[in-house]
């Protein structure tokens, strides 16, 4: 059942993939979609097995490397963290499979959507259930390859196929750090298996390298590396520049891969690693920085944005920073926690709003929305909800998963800890400020959209609402559900081994023993959050624009994204193109292709031509070519005999 | 002896002379008559060597068929002969310096040329003693025997360059008619008659 | 003056040689000259042989001899019938103007 439940995806993606113009839309999508609802169904008996009753095992399913020390094997390792990764995974990725059959229903390539929705869920599925680092890399790259397909889904856009390769190629840069992070565990450690690795850190904790010169704990120094691959993937501060591009995929990709999955895939890493994180407080100071930031500036840039999946995008971007920087200070299942809620509310928001641009034909301007409230009743109570669940609103899930992690960042006590609470109470207040400014925009006001689309306006049909019920229902209740076995006193059963939290860093119990004003702080802030955006979009709509004119400079700034985009083009794309350009001009055409083919040719053709002038057609060039010839011979047969 | 080697030198003296003059000869008629010494004088040589019957057939065969071949071609083109020998001298380095290249090997070959001890027992057909047989009858004895199937093939050579040189020169003049018997045996009583029934009265319309 | 002996006799076979040798390319103007200069290599040749046979006491020489000559007297005449329908195609046999030979 385990194994099923894994692959169960992959045959539904192989399945719609190959024989998807065979088998026909509708059967694709049912079969697809019972694939992954019947991995959903097995993975939540299997959550409860493992979690709550203990029962780890490593499934084998088969050898694949085996060459000296390094040995790495196909195995599906069931543990806690594995097992909640699992069930968010598939019980998310199944909700979504439904509602794209709604989303998807006037696109001519059903099956290959569902199907790379499917290979998605696959990949995800074995990155989260790996027992070494290959496999876990293995699954990396496939959700990192999936990614690229999904979002240049429509390829016949040209912006579609550049954010594709953005998103690539700054994932493969975040994966290059990742790589030399593998390398350097097997390199210390002389293994890649997760047992080995875990077993062995405390004995490593110590060990110095030199690293370009420099004297330094090799711990911290693999950790940082594979935490920039988490960056990559995770879309943390300096590369982030891919997820907001990212939205020019389908809103089903967007909900799944760039809010639910893969882009928390970066967590599962650091905090499946916390035994080593564990040893290495520079690079978990150094993920509390990142994490914070990135919390920050992208709460800072959802402000000002009007694409309706560009502000939950940055919105993930910075929810995504207060996972890391909770791992940061040693706060792994608080992370966890909050990447399951994150999960079901994010998935939810961007769901809704696929809904909402859905019922606009295919309108993704917030400044051309609006006055839709009463016809799409459903869509809106739910992006309330969702709404209410990122603010961190009390009974919601936020609330449990967002607070837990800005008490940790303040009971952590250190300075970075300190910089991290901050950070993320200045997000969780414009996290509030920019979702009810999505809201009341989208939702409330004149309705800025054309008459004849507002006509027709509705819910969707139920293929699309009941996904969105069944996910509001996590957003509503996964936080108070999980709160005591994920970050409260149940969490020492619950987890067990699978995440390290060294003796004095138990951020989480200092959480616990907060002053009050400090676990009121967020909800106080999202309050206040919410009040400023009714304020500035209900009651005076001008503010607005009145305060963007008389800023004009630090709105540009926080429009164009801090300049981000810019300064990577400048620094790094052109001279990419320019080396790019020199390797295919001077190098590729001017040296091989000159001194080979092109050479060559050229060169049998200059002799040929030189040759073909001997045959003059003169008789007596002839005769006197054959003269010339009897010499010869008569000389070499002279020499020879003299010699 | 002494005559023998005058001979010697009187014939090969008039033989270089000869072939000399039959390359700078203006007149091609001219060049061919020095050829034509040439020959005798080589068959001179001949005899000396004791193969009086290549000598002679050298005679008939080269000057009597050969030389009187080409003066009949000279005479019958049209040779325009004042314009002969120019770009003589454009020629003359290039030409002398192979030329005398040559020379200079096949003097030297010679020059250090050594029978080696068992050459003669290598000999294939050994001359009989002149004395016994002479020339002509001892060649007869081993051409027919010993070398037929050259001398056929030399027979075939001769055939084919006959065939060759008709072939190639043959005209066919216009105005002639000429049977061509295998048309004529492929013909067909359709091709030329036509059976009609003519009808009394009315005639062939 | 002294004894003729092999090597006098290969000589002037030598420079007979040497003289066809010449004769083809010295001679610019004469298609006719070329032949001649070729039946005096073949000359050339014969005296070779013969001398070798005399001088071995082997008759194959004078056989391979007479066997040259079949072959010169074959290759004259066809060499003359080329000779013979060239001019009736250019109306000259100078070998400067020969020219067509080519691919």
């Amino acid at each position: 059942m385990l194994t099923a439940g894994i692959f169960l995806p992959l045959l539904g993606a192989l399945t719609a993939g190959l024989f998807g113009r065979l088998l026909g839309d509708r059967l694709s999508q049912i079969v697809t979609c019972t694939a992954v609802g019947l991995s959903a169904v097995f993975a939540v008996p299997t959550f409860i097995d493992v979690a709550f009753f203990a029962n780890e095992r490593t499934v084998q399913i088969a050898d694949w490397i085996s060459s000296g020390s390094f040995e790495a094997a196909w195995a599906l390792r069931y543990d806690t963290l594995s097992a909640v990764m699992v069930m968010t995974v598939s019980c998310v990725s199944f909700l979504i499979h439904v509602y794209a059959i709604g989303y998807m229903s006037h696109d001519d390539s059903k099956p290959r959507f569902m199907a790379y929705l499917s290979l998605f869920t696959f990949a995800m599925l074995i990155l989260v259930t790996a027992d070494n680092l290959v496999q876990l890399f293995f699954g990396w790259e496939g959700v990192g390859l999936v990614s690229y397909l999904l979002i240049g889904f429509w390829f016949r856009k040209p912006s579609a196929n550049a954010a594709a390769i953005k998103a690539f190629i700054i994932n493969r840069v975040g994966d290059f750090g990742f790589l030399l992070g593998i390398f350097g565990i097997y390199f210390l450690f002389d293994s890649v298996s997760y047992d080995v690795i875990f077993g062995s850190a405390a004995s490593y904790a110590n060990t110095e390298v030199t690293f370009f010169g420099i004297e330094a704990q090799a711990l911290n120094i693999i950790c940082i590396l594979l935490f920039v691959g988490a960056m990559g993937k995770s879309a943390q501060l300096f590369l982030h520049t891919w997820l907001p591009d990212a939205m020019e995929g389908p809103t089903p990709v967007s909900a799944l891969i760039h809010a639910a999955t893969m882009v928390t895939a970066g967590v599962y890493l650091v905090a499946r690693m916390s035994p080593l994180f564990e040893y290495a407080p520079l690079a978990l100071g150094l993920v509390t920085i990142i994490g914070a930031s990135t919390a920050f500036f992208a709460a800072t840039v959802a402000c000002v944005q009007t694409d309706i999946k560009r502000v939950i995008a940055y919105s993930t971007c910075s929810q995504l920073g207060y996972m890391f920087f909770a791992c940061g200070v040693s706060a792994y299942s608080a992370a966890i926690f909050h990447l399951m809620t994150h999960a079901w509310f994010k998935a939810l928001l961007f769901l809704g709003a696929g809904s909402v641009i859905h019922a606009l034909s295919d309108e993704q301007d917030m400044r051309r929305m609006g006055g839709i409230w009463a016809r799409m009743k459903i869509t809106y109570t739910v992006m309330w909800i969702g709404s209410l669940a990122l603010a961190g609103m009390p009974f919601f899930a936020g609330y449990y998963s967002k607070d837990i992690i800005l008490e940790a960042a303040y009971g952590a006590h250190s300075v970075l800890g300190t910089y991290a609470f901050y950070m993320g109470i200045a997000a969780a207040f414009m996290t509030a400020f920019y979702s009810w400014r999505l809201i009341y925009m989208s939702f409330h006001g004149k309705a800025r959209a054309p008459a004849e689309v507002m006509n027709r306006l509705n819910d969707g049909p139920p293929i699309m609402t009941i996904p969105l019920v069944g996910l509001a229902l996590g957003a509503i209740f996964s936080g108070y559900l999980g709160y005591e076995t994920f970050v409260g006193d149940g969490r020492f059963e619950f987890w067990r081994q699978t995440i390290l939290v060294l003796d004095g860093n138990d951020s989480i119990e200092f959480a616990h023993h907060l002053p009050r004003s400090v676990v009121a702080a967020p909800f106080v802030v999202s309050a206040l959050g919410i009040l400023l955006a009714t304020y500035f979009y209900i009651l005076r709509p001008d503010l607005p624009r009145n305060i963007a004119e008389k800023f004009p400079k630090l709105y540009r700034f926080l429009l164009r994204k801090w300049y981000f985009d810019e300064i990577y083009d400048y620094l790094f794309v052109r001279s990419s193109f320019w080396i790019g350009r020199i390797f295919w001009k001077k190098g590729d055409e001017g040296t091989i292709d000159r001194f080979g083919p092109d050479g060559i040719s050229a060169a049998v053709l200059n002799g040929a031509r030189r040759l073909s002038s001997a045959q003059s057609g003169y008789l007596y060039h002839y005769a006197f070519a054959m003269i010339i010839g009897i010499a010869l011979f008569v000389s070499w047969y002279v020499i020879g005999r003299l010699g | 002896m002494i005559v023998a080697s005058l001979a010697f030198y009187l014939f090969s003296f008039i033989a270089v002379i000869s072939a000399l003059n039959v390359i700078l000869q203006k007149n091609p008629v001219h060049s061919v008559l020095w050829l034509i010494l040439c020959f005798f004088n080589a068959a001179g040589l001949f005899v000396l060597l004791g193969a009086e019957f290549i000598a002679m057939i050298l005679i008939v065969v080269y000057v009597g068929a050969v030389a009187v071949l080409f003066l009949f071609v000279v005479m019958m083109l049209d040779i325009n002969v004042t314009i002969i020998r120019e770009g003589f001298l454009k020629y003359l380095p290039a030409g002398a310096l192979i030329g005398l290249i040559l020379l200079f090997e096949l003097v030297t070959v010679i020059g250090s040329w050594v029978f080696s001890p068992a050459a003669g027992g290598l000999r294939v057909a050994k001359t009989p003693d002149i004395l016994i047989t002479h020339n002509t009858e001892a060649l007869g004895n081993i051409l027919y025997t010993d070398y037929a199937y050259l001398f056929q093939a030399a027979g075939l050579i001769l055939l084919v360059a006959m065939v060759g040189s008709i072939v190639l020169t043959h005209r066919r003049r216009p105005g002639g008619r000429k049977q061509v018997i295998s048309e004529q045996v492929g013909r067909r009583a359709s091709d030329t008659l036509e059976v009609v029934k003519v009808p009394p009265g009315v005639g062939l319309q | 003056m002294m004894d003729i002996g092999l090597s006098q006799y290969l000589t002037v076979a030598a420079i007979l040689f040497t003289l066809g040798i010449f004769g083809i390319f010295l001679n610019r103007k004469n298609l006719i000259v070329i032949l001649m200069s070729i039946e005096l290599l073949l000359l050339a040749v014969n005296i070779n042989l013969v001398a070798f046979s005399f001088f071995l006491g082997d008759l194959v020489g004078q056989v391979f001899a007479m066997l040259v000559l079949t072959v010169a007297a074959a290759e004259a005449a066809v060499g003359l019938a080329i000779v013979v329908v060239f001019y009736r195609g250019h109306q000259t046999i100078e070998v400067e103007d020969i020219n067509e030979l080519r691919g």
